[in-house]
């Protein structure tokens, strides 16, 4: 019998694939396709033979060149070899993954921790694992991607709140039955506008309603709140919180996720969880570097008024310079520049790229729909100077691509 | 109990502020083919119709709501259900 003719799977993003060509035949370079050739520093690389000061990576306490990390590093890799080749529940734990676990007790002062491979898979495994059947799980429209995909993988009913807006949640929660098990994910700062959430009043509402409170801090940990513990340290709501998940990806430097908790009954999550039981732990030299840089970061003070600092004059240079920005203030390290639609923001980031500065480039579904960015995110390593470059850059740019800008208020 | 009918008349009502294009609705529209509605735009037109009636209606419910003629059905079963 002769074959049938196959379907072709990926016909469906042929639209995709056609707006991508598009893009790139205005003869821009890929967005989506950059080569780091050589990394030179935290805040420098070469990329296309070009030498680039580097202001969208995440990496806000500079720790992925660290020299005492990267030692700890070398020395897990000499002694431990450069995988375990297993699941953390079987053979993948080693004495390694352990100290890291440790660390993060200690920068949380809280009494459990479980690593993950990666931040996607913490916030997959723990919404997916917390909710189940008959279960709510209430979460902020502009979540990340992967607490959307653990509401996904989760059989809970799912329930959206307006973007930090407190009586939107409470509204919503007054729906609720009494009785049914509830949890509500919040993130501390919001990554694509990089707004910080009111976490008092909506984890005072949470509570109110008998809900269990996650807050993703990927990008708060290291250096907000008195021990660098993100935004709900800050602000004041450590009581409340039942699961703080984060990621060794941003301010720790290097791959990984976590989530860390006082629950008295979570060391079960290591066996139901599948995103942690079903792949496999770590390589060794990563946990020993996280655990050192999440130890460094207890007490970098310096590091992180140094952050804010580049943050404040950053965001000051764009907005007196009359860019349009995410947030009237520097409320995170990341600092939005608003772009009005896809052509104009693809043209000046590859204007950006040429002069030499590397950002992010944001559009939907990333962002809400409608939003187009250019993303910053700034390192406590940034010197005054190459910030002082990157406005110029930016000014430049902008003159080269006719953007308008806005008389400053 | 709210009639079906009550409910299509009053979300077509919901629907006509989020309808520049002035889209014929039927009971076989869709919201994403033949409206174009973009996720924001649903979860207005959600949170309106969860105001409208006090009820919820999750976010997983919503794949399997093409059409207005299906979201008509879900709501007023929602609305019966609440008693
Ligand atoms: C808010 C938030 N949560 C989780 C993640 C996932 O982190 P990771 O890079 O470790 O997968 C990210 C980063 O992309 C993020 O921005």
């Amino acid at each position: 019998m002769p074959n049938l003719p196959v379907t072709d799977l990926l016909a469906k993003y042929d639209p995709l694939i056609a707006e991508h060509a598009g893009l790139l035949s205005t003869g821009i370079r890929d967005p989506f396709g950059i080569v780091m050739d050589k990394v030179l520093s935290p805040t420098e690389a070469i990329i296309k033979g070009q030498h680039t000061i580097l202001l969208g990576t995440y990496n806000y306490m500079g720790m992925t060149f660290d020299p005492d990390v990267i030692a700890s590093g070398q020395a897990a890799i000499r002694d431990f070899g450069a995988g375990t080749t297993g699941s953390r529940v079987l053979n993948g734990t080693y004495q390694t993954h352990k100290e890291c676990e440790d660390a993060l007790k200690d920068f949380y002062g809280m009494s459990h921790a479980m690593v993950f491979s990666t931040g996607y898979q913490a916030n997959l495994g723990m919404v997916s694992t917390l909710a189940g059947k008959g279960d709510f799980i209430i979460l902020d429209a502009d979540s990340h991607a992967s607490i959307y995909d653990g509401c996904k993988m989760s059989n809970a009913d799912i329930v959206r709140f307006r973007h930090n807006d407190a009586a939107d949640l409470e509204k919503r929660l007054k729906r609720l039955p009494a009785e049914a098990g509830k949890l509500v994910v919040l993130e501390g700062v919001y990554s694509m506008l990089g707004d910080v959430a009111p976490l008092p009043e909506l984890v005072a509402i949470a509570k109110a309603h008998g809900c269990m409170v996650l807050v993703d801090e990927a990008h708060g940990m290291g250096f907000f709140g008195e021990h660098g513990r993100g935004v709900y340290e800050e602000q004041g709501v450590a009581d409340d919180v039942d699961f703080v998940v984060g990621t060794f990806s941003k301010s720790v430097g290097t791959v990984g996720g976590f989530c860390v908790s006082n629950h008295p009954k979570f060391e079960i999550l290591r066996l139901v969880c599948r995103p942690y039981t079903f792949t496999a732990s770590l390589p060794p030299a990563v946990v020993a570097s996280a655990a050192t840089s999440i130890r460094k970061l207890m007490t970098a003070h310096a590091k992180r008024d140094r952050l804010w600092e580049a943050t404040r004059r950053l965001h000051g240079g764009l907005k007196s310079r009359g860019f349009k920005l995410a947030t009237d203030t520097p409320e995170s390290a990341i600092v939005s520049v608003l772009m009005p639609d896809q052509e104009t923001t693809a043209l000046m980031w590859s204007t950006l790229i040429n002069l030499g500065v590397y950002v992010n480039m944001s559009r939907p579904p990333a962002t809400p729909a409608g939003v187009f960015l250019l993303r910053c995110s700034i390192c406590a390593l940034h010197s005054n100077e190459q910030i002082d470059i990157v406005l110029g850059k930016f000014e430049q740019a902008a003159q080269m691509v006719n953007l308008a800008l806005h008389e400053p208020a | 109990m709210t009639d079906r009918a009550g409910v299509f008349a009053r979300i077509l009502e919901l629907i006509e502020p989020l309808n520049p294009k002035k889209v014929p609705l039927t009971e076989n529209t869709s919201f994403a083919g033949d409206m174009e509605m973009d996720s924001l735009t649903v979860m207005d037109l959600v949170a309106s119709m969860e105001d409208e009636w006090d009820i919820m209606i999750p976010l997983n419910m919503l794949p399997d709501l093409e059409t207005i003629g299906q979201v008509a059905d879900a709501v007023a079963g929602l609305v019966a259900k609440k008693g």
